[in-house]
């Protein structure tokens, strides 16, 4: 049986914790609105994007002229896994996930005799793939000296991954985060995102005859980079969302087994408390006993 | 009539207002967008955008970087990766 002293000591030391978490729980409460609001209001560029990248499609004919971020290299043979994680932990299960269903699509894709390099976005995770696929990272991007990764970092990003692209360093590119469902799911995801796969075309609803200037094929070339920028700008969003989201979920449950916890000590220090009077009381009437 | 403009870049809608007329500066040359205008689509080269809100009133600048601009049934939107001010 521990001491007094101890357990009181102990209880002391998880109400510290439970502070910490609740804090952390609140903090990230107030920054998953934020982040929820930004990728809010990143949608409507997204939409429009969208929308023109598909009438484009519809219009010109994949070929061999066409651009390379839309026709592809011509071969299938390595493939690029852009892992998105955060750059903090105390979010539960989040990275973890991520790098799961990156590793899953990885030994699917070595199964299938292709060469996987990973491109990992975020401090999280680094150590994971590191230790698993040593020679196989191709580029870490670092987010740590930015407070939330922006659509800076997604163009740079993106610029990289079109740069290693053109140079012939990969020829498929999957990108995985998190996609935000609620404040309590998360969903881990991955998508290809070079070649960028047609959006589906939405029935040309209008009709109307679109002028183009310069023509489609020079306007697809100038958006497809840009439609790149936009899908990871995306995922960073959402990732920013669901990391949020994990941390306040994971936060909870560690101040309430942090509160039971409290409890449990509670209950024991005040009945070791209570024998240890019992037994002087016992003593002094024993030994008034004994006169 | 009026001229239904929107600016929207990838962080946010900037504009989405009621005004006269907006010269957008295309890659092949400026271009005035008045309502009514006929389908058109043209990338932007950086420069200012100008909005004049009604007919005689002074253009308002708005620096845009790389983008495209798009003219439709619902009026011009225009998409830019960045926007001072």
């Amino acid at each position: 049986m521990a001491s007094l002293k101890e357990l009181k000591g102990r209880i002391n030391s998880v109400k510290s914790t439970q502070k910490i978490t609740k804090a952390k729980q609140m903090v990230a409460a107030a920054k998953l609105r934020k982040a929820q609001a930004n990728a809010e209001a990143a949608r409507p560029y997204a939409a429009r994007l969208a929308e023109v990248m598909g009438s484009l499609a519809g219009k010109i004919t994949v070929s061999e002229n066409s651009p390379k971020l839309l026709a592809g290299t011509g071969s299938d043979r390595i493939h690029l896994l852009v892992v998105a994680n955060s750059d903090k932990g105390l979010c539960g299960a989040f990275n973890s996930n991520i790098v799961k269903a990156a590793r899953l699509k990885a030994r699917e894709l070595e199964a299938q005799g292709k060469t996987v390099l990973f491109y990992l976005v975020g401090r999280k995770g680094r150590a994971v793939i590191r230790r698993e696929y040593p020679k196989q990272i191709a580029h870490m991007f670092d987010t740590t000296d930015v407070r939330d990764p922006g659509y800076n970092e997604a163009e740079k990003i993106a610029d990289e991954l079109v740069a290693m692209y053109e140079a012939g360093k990969f020829d498929v590119a999957h990108l995985f985060y998190s996609r935000f469902r609620s404040a309590l799911l998360q969903e881990p995801t991955g998508q290809q995102i070079i070649p960028v796969p047609a959006p589906k075309v939405a029935a040309a609803a209008t009709g109307s005859v679109v002028e183009y200037e310069p023509d489609e094929e020079e306007i697809l070339a100038a958006l497809l980079p840009r439609y790149l920028k936009t899908q990871i700008f995306g995922a960073l969003l959402e990732n920013a969302a669901s990391e949020q989201g994990a941390s306040m979920t994971a936060m909870d449950n560690a101040t309430r087994n942090a509160g039971e916890l409290i409890q449990k000590l509670t209950i024991q220090y005040n009945r070791s408390r209570q024998a240890a009077i019992t037994t002087e009381l016992v003593e002094i009437i024993a030994g008034a006993e004994a006169l | 009539m009026a001229l239904h403009f929107e600016l929207v870049t990838p962080a946010k809608l900037v504009r989405s207002e009621d005004v006269h007329m907006v010269v957008v500066p295309g890659t092949e040359g400026e271009f005035g967008v008045l309502a009514g205008h006929a389908p058109f689509m043209s990338t932007i080269r950086d420069g200012a955008l100008k909005v004049y809100r009604t007919e005689n009133a002074a253009p308002e600048e708005i620096m845009i970087q790389g983008g495209f601009a798009e003219v439709g049934d619902t009026g011009l939107t225009v998409l830019a990766e960045h926007v001072e001010g």
